[in-house]
């Protein structure tokens, strides 16, 4: 996040939400505080509050995502707030436009919000220094670097289900290189006082000093790195890269790190599997696990819902910095 | 015009003189240094008392981008930014649009040069046709029409059959190859260096072996076919090993470092700061040590800026899309001087790097102040402080990393063939 611009009251939240290494625990709980009230909101019939009513967000998409989007859109209406969907591969930057362009012209527009989901990484900080207004950017995902809210979605389920993060030991299963939900956990998970966390996966689906960079153990054996963990978090394998020269074939990355009944048994007894989805049945996770007892995927879906509306509300609402 | 420079330090590293001296041009030449003769009548004098008299710098890696990218740097704003850095010989590299691959850009080149006329500059030839590292470029019609040297530089010459017979063909005329030095499909996708900050950030990484792999093999052609090369902007420890190996062999092999290799590594990034972006890519903390190492004992024995100008639009994208490249004519100096305050070495040989080293590898009549030598000089205040500001910079860009930076030694003249070139509207 981005040192605030302004003086800001003792409990504010930054301008920007722009990633989660180096943002406090206090931030997150607050986030996650907010996003509990409002997880008991989206459960009753009238699930509209007035909160952001008379501001607006904008979700600008460099990069198709229907869950993400979905989400962030909801979570807006939910609040009231004027909610504008712009598909920014297929409009302005076709005519030539530059993405910091789209970005300034949508500023001059006068947002409170922008959701910024781009392919490149690094280009919501990029966004962030280019405006000028108190327009908060909120990252949505970019590039192979960070993805925020997902990444808190899944610490707000790990509390639901488990209590405190504290002490939990956590397997973080596949393709870590390319995983920008991956960095935004281990850091949130660091932060929320995780006693492991784990990263299993060939070497060529690891990134580069793992260990130094992220503060993570690597297990290239996926029955040990799976041994007495608490949480499974499995990510989805890119199938191209399955194609490229990551990984032979489909087949032998299922049974050296597929998740299957066996496997989970290694786990700890009361394990929580969690997948951020969309799921590749049989390549990362046997169905037999993505629908059994230990699954709380479906659940990280609607918990994602209250936190983007946590964000929105503490950005958008005003309650920044 | 008959010019006596009175009273500095005069620091010749070719010769080992270091020491006050008076130093007499006419003619464009050096007619004496320590004693002017009694009869020697000038025109001008120039007070370098407090100051050091050093050769002209020679720059042999610099991207000039005229022909067909003047908004990035023409020859006329590249020949300015050498004149205020103190450079006097520019050797500029031949990705141009056109590519220097045809007498008539290096005609063109020469004569831009020529009508700017604040500094020599040396065109380099293309080692391959259009760089699509495919047919050789006409190698001894380039150079005599004035190429000094071949490289496809910004890219490497993927094909090792193409680059032994580039090798092979060069060696015929003894005529020198400089060599990008990356292996295509180690740095795909890459936008720096592979490692810790680059997991960190997000960023696909390129390992040192896209550099390494590469030096290893061109060194082991220039053992096959006696060829004589040159490795531009080495940045990884393996890189400098092996060029160290190379030359214990005997073979005729060179290299040099980029300023930015010397000071900087991939944590200077930052939070993707896209003037950190550069190829090869700033690398770790041991690289830069071992650069340094070998800048200081001579197995690089030449400081060259890979001078790569860029518009604020080309740096203005997202981190891995941007530009590669960074402006060095104006801050060579400063950086150099700063590594002898570092004590990575002494100034003599801190100047040698940027004066007759690369001179020596191109074989220019340039980079010393010996008597009947080109009156090419450069004079500094070696106690002046200046702050890098990019806004004040005469280069027609500003990519540089090292705004804000401090540095101590600033150019106050520039002579090129005993003609003042800077400051600029001097007497002349």
């Amino acid at each position: 996040m981005n040192a605030p611009a302004s003086p800001a009251a003792p409990d504010a939240l930054p301008r920007h939400f722009l990633g989660l290494e180096g943002v406090s625990a206090a931030t997150i709980n607050r986030i996650l505080e907010e996003a509990t009230r409002f997880r008991r909101l989206v459960e009753q019939p009238n699930k509209k509050a007035d909160t952001l009513k008379g501001r607006t967000v904008i979700n600008l998409f460099f990069e198709s995502s229907t869950r993400t989007r979905t989400s962030f859109e909801l979570a807006g209406k939910r609040l009231s707030a004027d909610v504008i969907n712009i598909n920014a591969s297929a409009s302005a930057t076709q005519k030539g436009e530059t993405w910091l362009d789209t970005v300034r012209t949508l500023e001059a527009m006068t947002p409170d919000a922008l959701v910024i989901r781009h392919a490149e990484s690094g280009t919501p900080h990029m966004a962030a220094r280019a405006l000028s207004s108190h327009c908060s950017v909120i990252n949505a995902g970019d590039g192979t670097h960070e993805h925020p809210t997902q990444a808190l979605l899944d610490i707000l389920t790990i509390q639901h289900h488990k209590g405190p993060i504290e002490g939990l030991r956590v397997a973080i299963v596949g393709d870590a290189a390319h995983s920008r939900v991956a960095r935004s956990q281990i850091h949130a998970l660091h932060t929320m006082g995780a006693a492991e966390i784990r990263l299993v996966g060939p070497k060529t689906l690891i990134p580069a000093r793992a260990e130094e960079a992220l503060g993570v153990q690597v297990f290239h054996d996926a029955d040990a790195g799976l041994e007495g963990a608490d949480v499974i978090i499995m990510l989805r394998m890119q199938l191209e890269r399955i194609r490229g020269a990551a990984v032979p074939s489909q087949r032998e990355y299922f049974r050296l790190y597929g998740l299957d009944r066996r496997r989970v048994a290694r786990a700890a007894d009361d394990v929580l599997v969690m997948h951020p989805g969309p799921m590749n049945r049989g390549v990362e996770i046997a169905s037999e696990v993505a629908d059994g007892p230990y699954s709380v995927i479906l659940p990280q879906v609607t918990n994602g819902l209250a936190i983007r509306m946590a964000v929105l509300k503490l950005l958008a609402g005003g309650e920044s910095a | 015009m008959r010019t006596v420079i009175r009273g500095g330090r005069v620091i010749d590293p070719a010769s080992g003189r270091d020491e006050v001296a008076d130093i007499a041009i006419a003619n464009g030449r050096i007619q004496a240094v320590g004693d002017v003769p009694g009869d020697f009548d000038p025109d001008r004098v120039i007070d370098a008392g407090g100051q050091v008299v050093c050769p002209g710098l020679v720059d042999m890696h610099v991207h000039l981008r005229e022909p067909g990218q003047e908004w990035k740097e023409d020859i006329e704003s590249g020949s300015r930014a050498a004149a205020a850095g103190g450079v006097t010989s520019v050797a500029c590299m031949a990705n141009t649009q056109p590519v220097n691959d045809r007498r008539s850009v290096t005609e063109q080149i020469k004569s831009a040069a020529q009508r700017a006329g604040l500094s020599r500059v040396h065109p380099i030839g293309a080692i391959t046709r259009d760089l699509a590292g495919e047919t050789l470029s006409e190698m001894h019609e380039l150079a005599s029409a004035g190429c000094v040297a071949f490289s496809d530089d910004g890219r490497p010459v993927p094909d090792a059959g193409i680059m032994r017979r580039a090798l092979e063909y060069a060696a015929t005329f003894d005529y020198l190859l400089i060599l990008h030095e990356e292996e295509g499909a180690l740095s795909a996708g890459g936008a720096m260096n592979e490692g810790a900050h680059a997991t960190r950030m997000g960023l696909a990484g390129i390992p040192n072996a896209s550099e390494d792999v590469m030096i290893a093999r061109d060194v082991i052609l220039a053992e096959l076919t006696g060829g004589r090369i040159h490795i531009a902007h080495v940045a990884t420890a393996g890189g400098v090993e092996l060029i160290r190996q190379a030359q214990a062999k005997g073979l005729r092999v060179t290299g040099e470092a980029a300023p930015h290799h010397l000071f900087l590594t991939d944590s200077d990034v930052g939070e993707f700061n896209s003037h950190a972006k550069m190829a090869p890519p700033l690398r770790g903390p041991a690289d830069r040590e071992a650069v340094r190492a070998a800048v200081a004992d001579g197995t690089l024995s030449v400081i060259a800026t890979d001078h790569a100008p860029h518009e604020a639009d080309a740096k203005n994208e997202a981190f891995a899309c941007c530009a590669n490249g960074v402006t060095g004519l104006e801050t060579l100096l400063g950086l150099t001087l700063r590594l002898a305050d570092e004590d990575v070495m002494d100034l003599p040989t801190a100047l040698a790097r940027v004066t007759s080293g690369p001179a020596a590898v191109l074989g220019l009549e340039a980079g010393r102040l010996g008597v009947g030598e080109m009156a090419d000089i450069c004079l500094f205040d070696p106690e002046a402080q200046w702050a890098v500001e990019p806004e004040r910079m005469y280069s027609r860009s500003t990519n540089t990393p090292f705004a804000g930076w401090e540095l101590r030694g600033r150019v106050t003249h520039t002579l090129v063939g005993g003609r003042v070139v800077y400051p600029f509207g001097g007497e002349e």
